[in-house]
């Protein structure tokens, strides 16, 4: 196991507090959106992009870094806000999330946003997306890795099988697929819509490389990163285990927060926990 | 005199090859279907330029879209029926709407896939493909124009369609005869000012045979190669509407959201009534049959064509 140093961690830990703010504050001017997926989502695409990725903000189209796809579009708030805080484009957009005449749309487009490299929305096409990426730079022999994440409740949909085998059958060991676990999906909990498990045996009998960890453990996060870039031969898959809501006490585990925007008093009380996190963890040593 | 047939399937594999040569950065996928869409051409000249995706078109059409986000031209094949109503939204998605560099190559489009009946015979493809936005939409009609608009896919930016069918078709234009193709016009190949019939694919040779037995009896028909369905060539559908006195589509496709339904939506918009008719087939699921006797118990074999560009006349 590769250990991180503490100040990393705690780095990271502070940036996604400072994401989840984000989250909060866009949906609550937004009036829409997707909070519970968005916050479960947080730390691992906090770990690629503030520690993990090879990516450059002045060049989002460099051929020669590394990608990430957010297949569970709807999380898009967490994407528009990380991609901000890196500097892909002014932090001022954030505050125009779903509005006309504004650059970020309610899911995430590839065409018109910067650093967005698929355009989601429409679940269980990011994994086919991703084998593409992945397979033009096996072809071009280039070094670059390929991200994406997809939600548990994604993986009803039949073409993430398709796209399982097809990772698989071309030994895509440059992507590294990315499984918020939080359990919960509109309808419900995933093993009443629709049953999942086991999830991990699935994706070893497609032929995948398993690694599974607390999806919130930024320690963990980053040792599982750098573990399936130098898996060889195979696609790897890290099962996220998260909580959906993670982060706000009153949208944890809760399904009614999976498209719901707060109201005022849940935007205060949602900043004020946030803030009172990120103080603790600024405070820690 | 017999025509020279050739399948544009063939001419599709054949382009396939020269262009990977002019374009290091072409890539081919097919669905299983290599052997009937020809791909397998390209396949074994370019083994590491090829990618067999199974039986699975929607994974297909996602990845042709990775492939293309990383600067290749990605052309991707299977028949028609699986090409676009089967990935539908992920062709909406990933490739119209992120306005990729995918080309879609479709073969056993329409009526004439013959035998295997109505689950492959793809009549509503040109309209599933024409209604999105950024895609452009083709329908060669025959080897010599399959070639100029697989060459013309290649080398424009873009999402497109283009179909063709799966029989041997009759050579209309020589190889010489068509140097390039360009997106947004039509052709006409034979000219006329009685009735002019605008036509795609399979139907624009019936339409020439129809042309044939007409002049026996004077009429003089205009007959239009309408091979680029999006962009269309409006300046020649007015045209045809100010010079003849009606304008008839065939399309070996459904009446509904095809090339007739293109050609209508002109003419009515731009306030150039003229005597118009669809040819088509007329919202029906079709059945299993050779492709000659399809035509003919469907209304589009070139006798039907005669028979309604003399009721026009009346």
């Amino acid at each position: 196991m590769n250990s991180h140093d503490d100040e990393l961690i705690k780095k990271l830990n502070l940036t996604a507090v400072k994401i989840r703010k984000h989250i909060i504050e866009m949906l609550y001017r937004a009036k829409s959106g997707h909070p519970g997926g968005s916050l479960s989502a947080v730390d691992a695409i906090v770990t690629l992009y503030f520690h993990h990725m090879k990516h450059n903000p002045k060049k989002p189209g460099d051929p020669n870094r590394d990608r990430f796809i957010l297949s569970k579009g709807h999380a898009a708030p967490t994407l528009y806000a990380v991609l901000a805080e890196c500097g892909y484009f002014d932090l001022k957009e954030l505050k125009r999330l779903r509005e006309i005449n504004c650059m970020l749309q309610g899911h995430p487009v590839s065409q018109h946003i910067p650093g967005v490299e698929a355009s989601t929305g429409s679940l269980g096409h990011g994994l086919s997306f991703a084998n593409g990426a992945a397979l033009a730079g096996k072809l071009d022999k280039k070094k670059y890795n390929v991200y994406v994440m997809l939600g548990d409740g994604e993986t009803d949909e039949g073409q993430i099988w398709e796209a399982a085998s097809a990772a698989s059958h071309y030994k895509l060991d440059n992507l590294t697929g990315m499984l918020d676990r939080n359990f919960l999906q509109i309808d419900g909990h995933t093993e009443d819509v629709l049953r999942l498990e086991s999830v991990r045996e699935r994706w070893s009998s497609f032929g995948w490389n398993v690694i599974e960890i607390d999806g919130h453990d930024m320690q963990q996060i980053a040792n599982a990163f750098h573990g399936t870039d130098g898996h060889e031969k195979q696609p790897s898959m890290v099962i996220l285990n998260t909580v959906k809501g993670k982060g706000v006490s009153f949208m944890e585990n809760n399904v009614d927060f999976h498209g719901v925007p707060p109201n005022e008093l849940e935007y205060k009380i949602a900043m004020e926990e946030l803030d009172v996190l990120q103080r603790k963890l600024e405070d820690a040593q | 005199m017999s025509k020279e047939m050739v399948n544009p399937r063939i001419a599709y594999g054949e382009t396939l090859i020269e262009l990977g040569k002019k374009h290091p950065n072409l890539v081919v996928l097919d669905a299983d279907l290599s052997k009937s869409t020809k791909t397998i051409m390209f396949a074994k000249k370019y083994p590491n330029r090829f990618f067999e995706m199974g039986i699975a078109e929607a994974n297909m059409i996602s990845t042709a879209a990775g492939l293309a986000s990383c600067g290749k031209i990605v052309f991707a094949s299977t028949f028609a029926v699986f090409a676009t109503g089967r990935v539908y939204d992920q062709i909406r998605m990933d490739v119209a709407y992120s306005n990729a560099n995918v080309k879609i190559f479709a073969t056993h489009g329409g009526i004439s896939v013959g035998k295997d009946g109505a689950s492959h015979q793809m009549i509503e493809d040109i309209a599933l493909m024409r209604v999105l936005p950024n895609m452009m939409v083709f329908a060669p009609s025959d080897a010599t124009q399959t070639r100029r608009i697989v060459e013309c896919m290649a080398s424009n930016y873009g999402p497109m369609y283009a179909r063709v069918g799966r029989a041997n078709a009759p050579l209309i234009y020589k190889k010489d005869d068509l140097k390039e193709v360009k997106i947004g016009k039509g052709i006409i190949i034979e000219d006329g000012d009685d009735i002019s019939i605008i036509a795609c694919g399979t139907m624009v040779d019936h339409a020439l045979d129809a042309r044939k037995l007409l002049l026996k009896e004077g009429i003089k028909t205009r007959v239009v190669d309408m091979y680029s369905i999006k962009p269309i060539d409006k300046k020649l559908i007015l045209k045809c509407a100010k010079e003849t006195n009606a304008i008839i589509t065939t399309e070996e496709h459904s009446i509904i959201g095809g090339l007739g339904s293109v050609v209508s939506e002109i003419l009515a918009e731009e306030e150039c009534p003229c005597k118009f008719k669809r040819m088509g087939i007329r919202d029906i699921f079709c059945e299993s049959g050779e492709p000659k006797d399809l035509f003919a118990k469907y209304g589009l074999s070139a006798n039907h064509v005669v028979k309604t560009v003399k009721k026009m006349m009346k």
